[in-house]
């Protein structure tokens, strides 16, 4: 069957045919080159889709978006609750409030971030079957839409730090550069889990507790000096290198005067903290785009 | 043939003016479906974890031949009917033009990049018509301006203005007619080399049907391909010139469409 002639007129096969006037493999991955200009080129849709999904999530709410702020306040109110004052986690913590906050807004950038990113395949099937863009641009407006979030929660956090007793310094511009670390790092696992979520859609069911003990292991709750204290030393020195440890202490850093680092060192720490960002934001897009052709499928 | 025995005449020697360019051209494709059909029975999580170790496939994996072994080049400037009864393989066939299924084996080869069109093409529900207008022209690859340029026409084209300032209500309160409708004017508004419609003329009232019966001939016009699946033959008859009839996943018939479809016609009267 295969060598029946496409077209009488020429007695070409039909390979030779489509190889003759430069027809392409349908479904053929482009190199990461031609599929990073793409996505350059889909900058505005990534952007505008981020703002529908972030107006779209609190349409149906009578407070609208005033919920992007209630939500992590809400959260943070019960937190310092039960840590703060039942279980008075506070000890050794100057400012537990704002430790507090800052280490939970931190984290909930990334945890919310991973979480909706296991379904960004998943749960825009429609969209991906019906019309052809670069995927990446949906895990990619996840992030987006989360990173605004966040700027919104930053004000609220701002304002705790403030009304809590800390002086406004210079060092709250370090503050920029550990959200925008952490952002790429982000961005990267989203679409690394993205990619995992499209094929195991388990992973939606596992995801709640892999990241209920990252935070537990990111020192939001309590003092990030209870791993150095109650570790045995080798796992201290795993935990010091935990990129969620890193962002939230950088940015409890900029913020909280009397604060100390797990690792004693602000230097090896924005290292680590660049490291992550890298490995993730590189290894994340390749690892995504290898499976470009994939997705929408089965 | 004709043209061998008249081959020594030099009118027919000399180079075609006008060569045909193909757009589409399958080469004896085959789509194969892996379904799931869920926990089934005797699946226990043991059995399941015992598949995942040794990665054997789970024996509730059913493979189903959607489409098997279908060849034909599809040239610049035509409309093709898809035609064939419930589950004879259109529209997975349609979806492996697109590239959005792989094929098992042989090939498909396009021009640029395949539009797929289908009613269940879903948008954002919880947001304005207007909004998904513009988000569904940038997923296609228009840039802003052009968008802002174009999307007074395409809610006009929809029609969803009719009854009132429906363009600033979210989708959820369209009727089924309505987002269809909505869905059918945002592809339609851009130029595409290959165009595969899914069923998109069946919803809609009579009017609409005929606006765009209009601008798939209009795309058409503009050196596109337009691949149209539908079950009703009429509308088929009044926009394709060339039907293809599927039946089990293979070729049937591939010609002028009155001949098919006089055929066809015969075939499901006859059951």
């Amino acid at each position: 069957m295969a060598n029946l002639l496409a077209d009488p007129d020429s007695g070409l096969t039909p390979a030779q045919l489509a190889a003759r006037h430069g027809l392409r493999v349908a479904g053929e991955r482009p190199s990461i080159g031609r599929y990073s200009g793409q996505l350059w080129r889909y900058r505005h849709f990534i952007s505008a889709y981020a703002h529908a999904k972030l107006t779209a999530s609190f349409s149906n709410a009578r407070l609208g978006q005033l919920w992007q702020v209630l939500t992590p306040l809400t959260n943070a109110a019960v937190y310092y609750l039960i840590f703060g004052l039942v279980l008075e986690q506070s000890r050794g913590i100057p400012n537990f409030i704002a430790y507090l906050t800052t280490g939970l807004f931190i984290f909930n950038f990334t945890q919310v971030s991973v979480q909706q990113g296991t379904q960004a395949i998943s749960g825009n099937l429609g969209l991906i079957r019906a019309l052809h863009f670069p995927r990446a641009c949906l895990p990619l407006a996840i992030t987006a839409t989360q990173f605004q979030q966040l700027v919104g929660s930053l004000v609220v956090l701002l304002a705790i730090v403030v009304v809590s007793g800390e002086p406004i310094t210079l060092m709250w511009l370090m503050l920029v550069p550990a959200v925008l670390l952490q952002t790429v790092f982000n961005a990267g696992l989203t679409m690394a889990v993205a990619r995992l979520g499209a094929k195991a859609t388990d992973l939606k069911q596992v995801m709640p507790f892999v990241l209920r003990a990252w935070m537990y292991g990111s020192g939001v709750l309590y003092s990030v000096h209870l791993f150095a204290e109650n570790l045995p030393s080798w796992a201290t020195a795993v935990v010091q290198y935990n990129p969620m440890l890193i962002y939230i202490e950088l940015a409890r850093m900029s913020l909280l005067e009397d604060t100390h680092l797990l690792n004693d060192s602000l230097p090896l720490t924005w290292l680590i903290a660049l490291g992550w960002a890298a490995l993730a934001g590189v290894g994340g897009y390749l690892y995504f785009w290898r499976g470009e052709q994939e997705y929408g499928r089965g | 043939m004709v043209d061998l025995e008249m081959s020594n005449d030099v009118t027919v020697t000399l180079p075609r003016i006008q060569e045909r360019i193909p757009t589409v051209v399958v080469d004896d494709a085959h789509v194969v479906y892996r379904v799931h059909k869920g926990a089934a029975g005797n699946s226990s999580p043991v059995a399941a974890f015992k598949r995942m170790v040794t990665r054997t496939s789970a024996p509730n994996v059913r493979v189903v031949n959607a489409v098997r072994g279908v060849t034909f080049t599809a040239y610049r400037g035509e409309a093709i009917g898809l035609i064939g009864t419930n589950g004879s393989g259109k529209s997975t066939l349609l979806r492996a033009i697109a590239g959005l299924l792989p094929v098992e084996r042989g090939a498909v080869y396009t021009q640029g990049q395949p539009s797929l069109l289908g009613v269940n093409a879903a948008l954002l529900n919880d947001l304005p018509g207007e909004r998904n207008v513009t988000l569904g022209c940038l997923a296609m690859g228009m840039s802003p301006a052009e968008v802002r340029r174009k999307l007074p026409e395409i809610i006009e084209f929809s029609g969803i203005n009719q009854r009132g300032d429906f363009a600033s209500l979210p989708m959820r309160t369209y009727s089924s007619g309505m987002s269809a409708r909505l869905r059918f004017s945002i592809a339609a508004a851009k130029q595409h080399d290959v165009l595969l419609i899914d069923e998109a003329l069946a919803t809609g009232d009579k009017a609409f049907r005929k606006r765009s019966e209009q601008r798939v001939r209009e795309l058409r016009e503009s050196a596109g391909t337009v691949f149209l699946v539908s079950h009703q033959l009429s509308s088929v008859r009044d926009t394709c010139e060339r039907t293809i009839w599927l039946e089990s996943g293979e070729i049937r018939m591939d010609g002028p469409t009155a001949e098919v479809l006089a055929a066809y016609e015969a075939f499901t009267n006859g059951k």
